[in-house]
């Protein structure tokens, strides 16, 4: 960490995007993580997300719950808003907020720990009900704050900075994603900004549950031999599926490409992914396939990272649950308490 | 691209913006640090040592640094009007307040005498800011230097032709008086008259810094006739610093746009000069005058008018009553070349009682005989080589304005050392053109985990601005000084603008693990892992584009991914942000010492234990 704050001034070829604000607006407070912290990089890409993407701060919701991972959003966007949940409660806190009022864009920022082991049950229900967000899990295989102990994502058979083996089995995050209906599912690296940011991009513009699992080394505590969440062991095993360029809406689209080179997907708002294909490389729209193809690599000792799937067309809880598209705080008192003969009619309705 | 090669001491040396533009490599960054720290006797004693006239400079440099100076880089676009730090007021506060005994503290930090260097006589011609920079540099080794200077005083032009609102004259008594005590002796109102003579009188080294005393006239209908109220700019300032000239006509037109005009006008604003027009043939943006200059002329209720080119005086009776001038635009001559051309409108008449020529400076050598054999270039200018001041005569050196024409103090005093380094060497025995290398160092600044021995925390504010004594105090006495000084407070606050760029990123790539922390946290965007490639093609794909081709990429071997660190030195703040977001160490700051050697020093294989060299930061 550092004691300065970063100071204001700024390359002086600094751009502003179309809502008016430098990459800088989207800063938050100088982080104190441990220097070297891939998670810092994660909040450096999805400053840079933010300002591609022209969003409005304002207009963004942070929710957290425990852990290092989750106290990252002091570090990025600065004036969104914010909410540090109990440890393992964001998916409620922010499902929550999402059911009050669905026009803001939620990230939802966890960890293994938070994710994966307290907040498991959590996790699970947001995603299998087809929440509108961005839930980022900040996958470091530690818990960092009580000094490197195996989390729940740590590989069996990996070692520890004392020297322990991992003996446990790890829960699959990804695979469970898939597996419980996510609707936009990707895994990356902190140390990839090239292929961090276009997905990044994606899953905000993504309609419905997106999933991104973020391998994102703790240089702290699980950075060395031995360990699979290290910077090393990730480059060296990284399987890249296929390059995605993220294409908004508003973007022309110039580049021709020879028929079978890429492959397009249109989302919700008019935003296109386009997948360079790999000669390998499956199809972004069969869950079944990714499923296979996820285990397939992993079995090989292969960390697959990319776009392993999405449905443009998905739905969410919101069209579920058929419910107003205004938000609470639009509503008025007559709208929000219709008085007793609705409640009656309601009752009526029931019985 | 070729890895940076850090080694060699010119690269850092160029990072450092304002050390390297002037032309004495004076330390810029670490004497602003010590002012900072309280320290104004080192800090004006760093000055000495380079510049040898810190009271002066402080006053009236021309001040190459700043335009250099990164700050003003850094503030583009950043919301406030880009300004550098204000290194050459920040230069005088150390003088200012220097303690009593400086001249003690001095001494203590002299070269050692050579054994039998009194055996050798060294004699100057003139006593201004070149030749006081040899006796500096050649007295203290024991060599017996004398300077012979046509005015009573030493000084030259910083005390004749400089006005004393700009410069006390104090301020040159006391800088001379350090040299002419370290026993160097002057023979005042002795015009040397033939260079033949003062070679037999059987020195062993002449150095001739005699200046550029004449100022070009302008020769148009009419000069003759009115010759009583029309004066050339340099010899009216040297009889306004005599006390020959006490008053001005009260409309008065000075030609020429350099910064003799600007102290002639603004001289004659206070000798009873009410409306003072600058005459200038081009325009505002192209005078030579320093842009300072020219706003501090303004704001004394000088006009400067532009484009416009002496044509005639025009005279009643031997009266003179005003001159007409031919306006003038930036045109293309026949062949091509950029050129002033009349518009072809009409003349035009401004009424005026008095005029003073500033249109430039001459050298002149009447005094050295032709049949001694220096070679003499064209122009009348002697044939020197430029590294060493020496002239065709192997015992006869140059500097200041008599060696390449006007320049300023700072390359008068840069010609000294070089001079003296040369009449060192010839003395001894050695190769004339041998330089001595200079004292460099690279030390690591870590004290802590995140604590610096230098403070990083980059001060926002703008430039502060000196005070100026009130303009009816100013304009009613030629003798007053403008300037106030910043007081300490107010130096601390400039003082923390500077950016430090003599503490160095160093970037060590074995140790890298490539977590991109110092790319994300870099406020400047100056860094960048990317695949190698040539320069220019680098320069466009980096964090933010290097487009400015003066400053260099830095650049490492592959790390293990196989790419390389690219960073941009242009626009760095040296906040050290990088090292201390860097898990591993590979981003370090260091601070980079760049002393140059003058005569007789940067000999010895270790440099001697100094008192100077015990003062760090």
């Amino acid at each position: 960490m550092t004691y300065l704050p970063k100071p204001k001034l700024h390359h002086p070829s600094l751009q502003r995007n179309r809502v008016g604000f430098t990459r800088r607006d989207y800063e938050g407070a100088i982080s104190t993580m441990c220097a070297g912290c891939g998670h810092d990089s994660i909040s450096a890409a999805i400053i840079q997300a933010c300002w591609e993407l022209d969003i409005q701060p304002h207009r963004v919701a942070k929710i957290s719950g425990i852990g290092c991972s989750s106290k990252t959003p002091t570090y990025f966007l600065s004036a969104s808003h914010g909410f540090n949940a109990v440890h393992g409660r964001m998916p409620s806190v922010l499902t929550g907020a999402n059911l009050a009022n669905r026009e803001l864009l939620y990230l939802g920022v966890s960890g293994d720990g938070d994710s994966a082991s307290i907040g498991i049950g959590q996790f699970v229900h947001a995603i299998r009900r087809g929440v509108d967000m961005v839930y980022i899990v900040e996958n470091n295989g530690v818990y960092g704050l009580t000094k490197g102990q195996f989390s729940a994502t740590a590989d069996q058979g990996s070692k520890s900075k004392k020297g322990a083996i991992n003996t446990d089995s790890p829960v699959d995050m990804v695979g469970m994603a898939l597996q419980l209906g996510a609707s936009f599912v990707a895994r990356s690296f902190s140390g990839d900004k090239a292929q961090l940011v276009p997905l990044l991009k994606a899953a905000m513009r993504h309609k419905g549950a997106a999933f991104l699992d973020v391998l994102s080394p703790c240089v702290t505590f699980n950075n060395h031999e031995g360990s699979t969440k290290s910077y090393d062991y990730v480059r060296e095993h990284n399987h890249a599926l296929c390059r995605m360029d993220f294409i908004p809406h508003h973007a022309e689209i110039t580049a021709e490409y020879a028929p079978g080179e890429v492959h397009e997907v249109t989302q919700h708002d008019g935003s296109v992914l386009r997948l360079h294909k790999l000669p390998e490389s499956h199809d972004s729209a069969d869950r079944v396939g990714a499923m296979n193809y996820l285990h397939a690599c992993q079995a090989r000792g292969e960390i697959v990272t990319g776009l392993l799937y999405v449905d443009p067309d998905a739905g969410d809880l919101h069209a579920h649950l058929d419910t107003t598209p205004a938000a609470f705080n639009t509503l008025g008192e007559a709208e929000l308490c219709p008085g007793t003969a609705a409640l009656e009619a309601i009752n009526a309705g029931l019985r | 691209m070729q890895p940076t090669d850090i080694s060699n001491p010119q690269y850092f040396h160029k990072v450092v913006d304002c050390q390297w533009a002037c032309p004495a490599h004076t330390q810029v960054p670490r004497y602003i640090r010590m002012i900072a720290a309280g320290r104004f006797d080192d800090a004006y004693l760093l000055n000495w040592d380079s510049n040898v006239f810190p009271g002066i400079l402080g006053r009236t440099c021309d001040r190459p640094c700043e335009p250099a100076c990164r700050r003003g880089r850094v503030e583009e676009n950043n919301g406030e009007k880009p300004e550098p730090v204000a290194i050459c007021r920040l230069k005088r506060v150390a003088a200012d307040h220097r303690s009593a005994d400086i001249e003690q503290r001095m001494r203590e930090r002299l070269p050692d005498r050579i054994p039998g260097a009194e055996r050798f006589r060294v004699a100057c011609v003139g006593a201004g800011p070149s030749a006081l920079t040899v006796a500096r540099d050649l007295a203290p080794l024991g060599y017996r230097v004398t300077l012979f200077e046509a005015d009573a005083k030493g000084g030259g032009f910083m005390r004749t032709q400089v006005p004393r609102f700009r410069l006390p004259e104090a301020v040159i008594d006391e800088e001379v008086g350090y040299i002419l005590r370290l026993g160097v002796e002057l023979v005042g109102q002795r015009r040397i008259d033939s260079l033949k003579a003062l070679l037999a009188e059987g020195y062993d080294a002449v150095f001739i810094g005699c200046g550029a005393p004449r100022g070009r006239d302008l020769h148009i209908p009419g000069r003759d006739e009115a010759a009583a109220k029309i004066h050339v700019g340099i010899e009216w300032l040297a009889s306004v610093y005599f006390g020959h000239i006490k008053r001005v006509g009260k409309r008065v037109l000075v030609l020429g746009g350099g910064n003799t005009a600007m102290d002639c006008c603004r001289s004659a604003r206070r000798l009873g000069g009410d409306e003072v027009k600058v005459i200038v043939r081009s325009g505002y943006d192209e005078m030579k005058a320093s842009p300072w200059e020219k706003e501090d002329a303004e704001h004394e209720g000088v006009e400067i008018l532009n484009w416009l080119n002496p044509k005639s005086f025009v005279h009643e009776g031997g009266k003179l009553t005003g001159m007409w001038f031919t306006p003038m635009h930036a045109g293309v001559d026949a062949n091509g070349r950029r050129k002033l051309l009349p518009t072809g409108g009409p003349d035009r008449l401004i009424e005026c009682d008095e005029v003073l020529i500033a249109v430039g400076q001459e050298n002149a050598f009447p005094w050295i005989e032709r049949d001694l054999g220096m070679a003499f270039d064209e122009w009348g200018m002697p044939v020197l080589d430029e590294l060493t001041m020496q002239s065709s005569l192997p015992g006869v050196f140059f500097g200041g304005d008599a060696a390449f024409g006007p320049k300023n103090i700072i390359w008068a005093v840069e010609h000294g050392h070089q001079a003296a380094v040369s009449i060192h060497n010839l003395l001894q025995r050695e190769d004339v053109r041998k330089r001595p290398p200079p004292l460099t160092n690279l030390v690591s600044q870590k004290m802590g985990i995140h604590e610096w021995s230098y403070d990083n925390d980059i001060s926002p504010d703008e430039r502060y601005v000196v005070p100026w004594a009130p303009k009816e105090l100013t304009l009613a006495n030629i003798h007053q000084e403008v300037e106030l000084g910043f007081d300490l407070q107010t130096a601390w606050k400039e003082a923390q603008r500077c950016l430090n760029c003599d503490v160095q990123t160093v970037f060590t790539k074995d140790i890298c693990i490539e977590c991109d922390a110092c790319v994300d946290a870099c406020p400047m965007d100056c860094i960048t892992f990317t695949v190698d490639g040539p320069e220019l093609d680098l320069r466009e794909r980096l964090t933010a584009p290097a487009q400015n081709l003066d400053q260099d990429l830095y650049v490492s071997g592959p790390v293990k991914t196989g790419r390389i660190m690219v960073k941009d030195e242009d626009v760095c703040l040296h906040c050290g942000i990088c090292a201390e977001r860097c898990p591993t160490g590979a981003w370090d700051m260091h601070r980079y010492l760049f002393a140059e050697s003058h005569a007789g020093e940067g000999q010895a294989a270790a440099p001697p234990a100094s008192p100077q060299q015990k003062v760090t930061i």
